[in-house]
Formats: C-alpha cells, sequence, structure tokens
C-alpha cells in the first residue's frame, strides 16, 4: 500500500478514489433503504385507505397472536436437530455399499420428498392413531417436520460427504484409520462445514413450513392468527401480524447465517 | 542433520549401500488391471532396510499406481505385499471384506505415504495432524504423541508452526508437515507420490532437501519422482519402468549416466531435453 502510494501525487488520487467509492456504498445502501420504505409504506397506506383495518384490533389481539412465535421458533430448532441428526444417517445409508442399508436410506428419502410435507402431518396426526398410535400435536408436528426435512438434508449431506476430496479419505486410510474414524474424525467434519450454509436455509425455510403444523391444532403463529381472525371476523388483520412475524424471524435467522457464513470462511478453511 | 540440510547446503554421503539391512518390503508379482487395461505387468521389488528407492519412468508408466499398489489405496489385480514380516496377498474379489480391509491396515500402519497434493487434514492445526493417527490408531499416549510431533516438527524445520492450520502454510511447509505427519507413525517404509510435482519451482528444494536428509538418516523409502538430480543425490538404487514393466535398474551412477536399455536412454535423452515433455 505505501509503495502504491510513492508519489504525492498518486497518493491523493487513491485516498480521493477511496472516498468516491465509500461515498457510492453509502448512497447506495441509503436508495436501497428507501425504496423499503417507500413499497411497505405505500402498501400500508393502501390498507389504510380502504377504511377497514381496526387497529383496536390489532392492539388487542396482536400480543397473542405474537405469543405463538416463540412456539414456531421452539418447533423449528428442535425439528432442525432431529432432522440434521437423521441426515447424517441417512447420507451415510445413501452411500454405503450394503444393499439393505442403502435400499432402506434410498426408500426414506424418495418416500418422505414424494409426498406432500401437509400429508405427512395429517398420517401422523389423524392417521395413526387408527393404528393405535396417538401422539400429542406438538410432538406430532415435531417427528412430521423433522422426517420431511431429514429427508431433504439427507441430501444436502450425501452431497457434502462426496464433496470432501477423496485425497482425505486416502491420507486418512494410509494413516491405518479404521473406516469409522475415517469417516467421524476426518470426512465428516469437513462435510459439516460445507454444508452448514444449507443447513441454515433450511432451517428458515423451516420456520416457514411448522405454518403447517397449525393444521393439527398446534398452537402456534399461524393458528392463533387463525383463531382470533375468524371469531372476530378480522382475518386480514391477523393474517397481516402473522405474516409480518413470520418475515422479520427469517429476516433475522438469515442475517444470523449470513454472520456465521462469513465466519466460516474467514476461517482456516 | 536439520541445520544442515534446512540451510540449503548439500548433503554429501557418497557411500549409501554398505549401510542396508534385511529387506523389509516385498512386492511380488503386482499385476493390476483396470478393466481390460493392462497397467502393471508383474512388478516384484524387494526394498531393503535403509535403502532409497527411486521410480522413474514416464507418465502412464505405473509408476504411482504401482505405489499405491504398495498400500492397497489400489488393490492390485494379483500379487502380495510383505512389509515388515506381514504379507498380503491381493484379492480383489474380497477386496471389501474385513478380514482383508484389517490385514491392509495393517500393511497402511507399517507404511507411510507422502502425496502428491499434500492430503493434510484442513480443519485440524498442524499438531492435531500429526498426533491423530498415532494416539487414534497406535494407542500412543498423548503426551508422548505431541512430544513426537514437536521432535518431527523440528527435523522438518517447522517446529513454529505447531498450532498453525494448513491453510496459512505455503506448500512446501504443507508437503514438509505431511512428511512429519508419515514419520510420527514411524513406518517402516515411507511412500513418497511425486511429492514435488504440485509444488511452485521456489519451494521444490526445501521439500527434497528434507527427503534427502531422510535418505541419508537411513529412512527406508520408496519415491516416485520426476527429479532426476534429487535421484542422483538421494537413491541407493533408481528403478526404470515402461508400460507397467520393471525396464532396468541399478544404482543411480550408473542408471543416469550410464543406462544399458535403450528404453531408459530414450527417457534420459528426451527428459533432460525437456523435462515436461516426458510427462506427455
Amino acid at each position: 500500500m505505501t509503495a502504491a502510494a510513492g508519489t504525492p501525487e498518486a497518493g491523493s488520487i487513491l485516498a480521493q478514489l477511496e472516498a468516491y467509492q465509500e461515498r457510492s456504498r453509502t448512497v447506495f445502501r441509503l436508495k436501497f433503504i428507501a425504496v423499503w420504505v417507500v413499497l411497505i409504506g405505500a402498501l400500508l397506506g393502501a390498507l389504510w385507505a380502504t377504511g377497514n383495518i381496526d387497529l383496536a384490533f390489532i392492539a388487542e389481539w396482536g400480543p397473542f397472536i405474537l405469543g405463538g412465535a416463540s412456539l414456531t421458533i421452539l418447533l423449528s430448532v428442535v425439528s432442525i436437530i432431529f432432522a440434521t441428526l437423521l441426515a447424517i444417517v441417512g447420507a451415510i445409508g445413501r452411500l454405503s455399499r450394503n444393499a439393505y442399508i442403502n435400499g432402506v436410506a434410498s426408500l426414506y428419502v424418495s418416500l418422505v420428498r414424494g409426498t406432500p410435507l401437509i400429508v405427512q402431518i395429517f398420517f401422523i396426526y389423524f392417521g395413526l392413531p387408527q393404528l393405535g398410535i396417538v401422539l400429542p400435536s406438538i410432538p406430532a408436528g415435531i417427528i412430521a417436520l423433522s422426517f420431511n426435512y431429514g429427508a431433504y438434508m439427507t441430501e444436502i449431506f450425501r452431497a457434502g460427504i462426496q464433496a470432501v476430496p477423496p485425497g482425505q479419505r486416502e491420507a486418512a486410510q494410509s494413516l491405518g484409520m479404521p473406516e469409522r474414524q475415517v469417516m467421524g474424525r476426518i470426512v465428516l467434519p469437513q462435510a459439516f462445514r460445507i454444508v452448514i450454509p444449507a443447513i441454515g436455509n433450511d432451517f428458515v425455510a423451516m420456520i416457514k413450513d411448522s405454518a403447517l403444523v397449525s393444521t393439527i391444532a398446534v398452537q402456534e403463529l399461524l393458528w392463533r392468527a387463525g383463531q382470533v381472525g375468524t371469531q372476530n371476523f378480522r382475518s386480514l388483520e391477523a393474517l397481516l401480524i402473522a405474516a409480518a412475524v413470520y418475515w422479520i424471524l427469517t429476516i433475522v435467522f438469515s442475517a444470523f447465517q449470513e454472520r456465521l457464513e462469513k465466519r466460516m470462511a474467514r476461517g482456516d478453511r | 542433520m536439520t541445520g544442515a540440510t534446512m540451510s540449503g547446503e548439500p548433503l554429501r554421503h557418497p557411500v549409501k549401500a554398505p549401510h542396508l539391512g534385511e529387506p523389509v518390503l516385498r512386492a511380488l508379482g503386482i499385476e493390476k488391471y483396470y478393466r481390460r487395461n493392462h497397467v502393471l505387468r508383474g512388478m516384484d521389488v524387494e526394498v531393503r532396510r535403509g535403502e532409497a528407492v527411486m521410480l522413474i519412468g514416464r507418465s502412464g508408466s505405473g509408476k504411482t499406481t504401482f505405489l499405491r499398489c504398495v498400500n492397497f489405496l489400489e488393490e492390485p489385480t494379483m500379487g502380495s505385499i510383505e512389509i515388515d514380516g506381514v504379507r498380503v496377498e491381493a484379492d480383489p474379489l474380497h477386496a471389501r471384506s474385513r478380514a482383508h480391509q484389517e490385514q491392509i491396515r495393517q500393511i497402511r500402519i507399517r507404511s507411510g505415504m507422502v502425496f502428491q497434493e499434500f492430503n493434510l487434514f484442513p480443519h485440524m492445526s498442524v499438531l492435531a495432524n500429526l498426533i491423530e493417527a498415532p494416539t487414534r490408531v497406535l494407542g500412543v499416549s498423548h503426551a508422548e504423541a505431541v512430544e513426537r510431533a514437536e521432535g518431527y516438527l523440528g527435523k522438518v524445520g517447522l517446529a513454529e508452526k505447531r498450532d498453525e492450520y494448513p491453510a496459512r502454510l505455503s506448500g512446501g511447509q504443507k508437503q514438509r508437515v505431511a512428511i512429519a505427519r508419515a514419520l510420527c507413525m514411524e513406518p517402516k517404509v515411507l511412500l513418497f507420490d511425486e511429492p514435488t510435482s504440485a509444488l511452485d519451482p521456489e519451494l521444490i528444494g526445501e521439500v527434497l532437501n528434507v527427503m534427502e536428509g531422510l535418505a541419508h538418516e537411513g529412512s527406508t523409502m520408496i519415491v516416485v519422482t520426476h527429479e532426476l538430480h534429487f535421484a542422483r543425490e538421494a537413491a541407493d538404487r533408481v528403478v526404470f519402468l515402461e508400460e507397467g514393466r520393471i525396464i532396468e535398474e541399478g544404482p543411480p551412477e550408473k542408471m543416469l549416466d550410464s543406462p544399458e536399455d535403450d528404453r531408459t536412454k530414450q527417457f534420459l535423452r528426451r527428459f533432460l531435453a525437456s523435462p515436461r515433455a516426458s510427462e506427455t
């Protein structure tokens, strides 16, 4: 840097250039924020202009609907953890040379990815009781979400494991490590780093898909909005609140994920 | 040894042959097919304790395949490998069987491989790379493994890098760490697969210096290399391969200065004219 700014003239040009670039970045950011504020304002303004928005309802029932967010987050967090565990097992199964293990893992992925999530939720909550398996709604919802996301994430983990360079496995093998150790100590930790961004994506998607368990009376965000909305004939306001909360949750977690990704990129890879 | 090699002064140990001990590695009748492609056509190689054997030959001659067959990264189609008394027959039909894999593991524990692409574990510090296998495979205590690792890191001149991650090392440093990692298992034989081919030219010397030091100290090794100058300095025996066969072998002076076989002569002529041309 000092060498580049060798002459006073070059130094002044560089300083001006830096100031200019900094200014353009700031201007871009301000314009960007302005677009969001204007568009959202216009949208809310238009709704207000119809004269149909009941602020008293929002003030009265808003906190109740908002209270569902904690259950939404709880469902998503617990389910993403189970889904990740399922996905690790599933991915190892999908890559297994054992035909039975590979067959079971592949059937799981195919079956779950080939049927709608809502059908899986209904199957577990309304279908299984006929076989004598009765589950409360929250565990049923967690099981359905975990199995569903586990299948999609199985494919992510499989790709992640395959993305670890073959030389890593060979180096581990040449050191005399048994297969279990090659996988557990060398391949999986590296695969995990590769798939962390994808897990983050799926977590954000899970927050939204968790709305589907409102159909089996899990009293999360959407269920609460639906209840108070229909009872008061104020569905528009109730759904607006729910949508806003989902949106804010995804923005917050996306930002969190972005930071995590940046930190990983900065790390030692 | 470290001081001399690290400062880049050439080591001279002109007499090498007399220190050789009993055979530690025997590869017998190694054949390798890839489908119908006959890559190795009956390789017999015996390496004695303290011997440095360099495999030369053009690309596709089977040097690397042979080396990978020695520790079963490739399962030979036929033949047997014996290292330090552990003998394993090639068994391509049951290559995945638990018993065969365990036999192979015994061969691998007794041999150390250094790869062209280093293959350090990027998620572990240098020290963790070095103690991983000794502690978990050999059952060496943590303290002893660390002590061993520090010793070998010093030997390759990288003692101060023990807490770095591989991404922060140069190519030459990575390869020296990879050599130290192999040494930490205290193998009976070291296998080098073109260890300098992935390096920038200015980094090749530091790796070759370390290897030359090991050779002169009496490490047993097989090296696949294109560095003929290095072979002359460090080899006890040079083996020339072509089309999966040993064409000619002997002491480096004889092999590089007055080879008998026309194919060896032609290879050397082309190689000396343009080292890269021999690879295509």
